[in-house]
């Protein structure tokens, strides 16, 4: 082989494992601003991107490992698997958490993926709801949002939910708590700033369920929004409420376009 | 440090009167202890100043920065001022973000365990009243 030559395949391999690294961050950094609306990514330490960027180190990565095997598991009385209906969650699932939280006339409410991996479990597995923030449906639901990384947010505010959406938006502006504070008294007024040493962000849902490192879990929306209202010293909702759904629908609209992160890793 | 301001204060309710912008009674008849003062503004777990507004305290890490600096304050404002500035900040601004620090009208869904609760005592209020009069401006 000429030195030429042996140069050409070097190139190539190294063409290759760009590649590969590539693979692990779907978008541009670039991509994680659109107009003006910034990913949680943007405000963390360069150690915590490179612990998200990389499948390897991601912590989150785990819940997605453990969520397909939730996910290929029969549960309840019908002896069924997630996937003895919808096949295999890397095609079937792709762009589904992208839409979510959505109305569900059923409900006559919002829904989002945990309460309908529950439904589904109830309805059609014949099986018992998982608990909500249990690590299994904490990881199936990761497994799920997972096959939309890179895709960006885009839910659906019109018509029957808009009322919704209205209820979630009037709660992002109320102020609560003994602290008498509104979510968008910081996550709209003061984002890039500094409460004590924490970097106050826009409050983007679209990495979630996300790795919190002070937790050294995973963790959903409702437990995020649960923390948030007792830094405030309001009283939380409970989970899967009425209240957090329809936050979360307003927060995925605030966050629309974004790409889909899941799993994040946050401070 | 972290319980410095809850343990053992009692939660006296609300009473004073605003005049000219300023509260300028005490509210109470104890002296007041600046280097107790001192202590409860540093205190994290008390949603206290450090957590928003940069102080003369370097030794502290992690000032916040939302809000103004208070190197100097003990200057720019009496006594009176600085206390209504922490008893109900949104007597002079209601759309600040500043808590009222010995205020219990309008709050909206308080947390169980704070409801009837002043964030501070009248007595806390006095203390960092006291430690914050003795900021003066660094030259």
């Amino acid at each position: 082989m000429t030195f030429r030559a042996q140069l050409g395949w070097f190139g190539l391999a190294l063409a290759l494992f760009a590649g590969e690294i590539a693979l692990a961050q779907p978008w541009d950094p670039a991509d994680l601003e659109v107009d003006g609306r910034r990913s949680g990514y943007l405000y963390l330490t360069d150690q915590t991107q490179a612990l998200q960027d990389d499948d390897f180190l991601n912590p989150g990565m785990f819940a997605v490992d453990e969520g397909r095997a939730v996910w290929n598991t029969p549960a309840g009385e019908a002896g069924l698997a997630c996937a003895d209906c919808h096949g295999d969650a890397e095609d079937t699932m792709v762009g589904v958490a992208a839409r979510y939280p959505r109305y569900d006339a059923e409900r006559g409410g919002i829904i989002n993926l945990e309460l309908m991996i529950n439904r589904e479990r109830v309805e059609r597995m014949d099986a018992e709801p998982l608990d909500y923030e249990s690590a299994d449906l904490l990881a199936l639901t990761t497994y799920i949002a997972h096959q939309s990384r890179g895709l960006p947010l885009d839910v659906d505010v019109s018509g029957p939910a808009a009322p919704f959406f209205e209820l979630g938006e009037d709660f992002f502006y109320e102020r609560r708590g003994q602290l008498d504070i509104s979510c968008a008294q910081c996550h709209e007024a003061l984002d890039g700033r500094l409460l004590r040493g924490d970097v106050i962000s826009q409050g983007q849902i679209n990495g979630f369920p996300f790795f919190r490192l002070i937790w050294a879990s995973m963790g959903s929306t409702h437990r995020m929004f649960q923390w948030c209202n007792e830094a405030v010293r309001a009283e939380p909702y409970p989970y899967g409420s009425d209240e957090y759904l329809n936050l979360e629908l307003y927060l995925a609209w605030r966050g629309r376009g974004l790409p889909i992160e899941t799993p994040a890793v946050r401070r | 440090m972290a319980a410095i301001a809850a343990a053992g204060a009692t939660f006296d309710p609300p009473d004073y009167e605003i005049v000219d912008f300023a509260i300028p009674e005490p509210l109470t008849d104890n002296p007041p202890d600046p280097f107790r003062g001192w202590q409860i503004v540093r205190d994290a777990g008390n949603a206290s100043c450090l957590i928003c507004h940069p102080m003369p305290i370097p030794e502290e890490p992690n000032h916040g920065n939302i809000a103004p600096d208070l190197t100097g304050v003990g200057e720019r404002y009496t006594e009176g001022e600085l206390r209504l500035r922490l008893v109900d900040p949104k007597a002079l601004n209601p759309n600040t973000i500043m808590p009222s620090y010995f205020q219990l009208e309008g709050l909206n869904r308080v947390e169980e365990e704070y409801v009837g609760q002043t964030i501070y005592s009248a007595q806390d209020v006095e203390d960092v009243v006291a430690y914050l009069m003795t900021l003066r401006s660094p030259d």
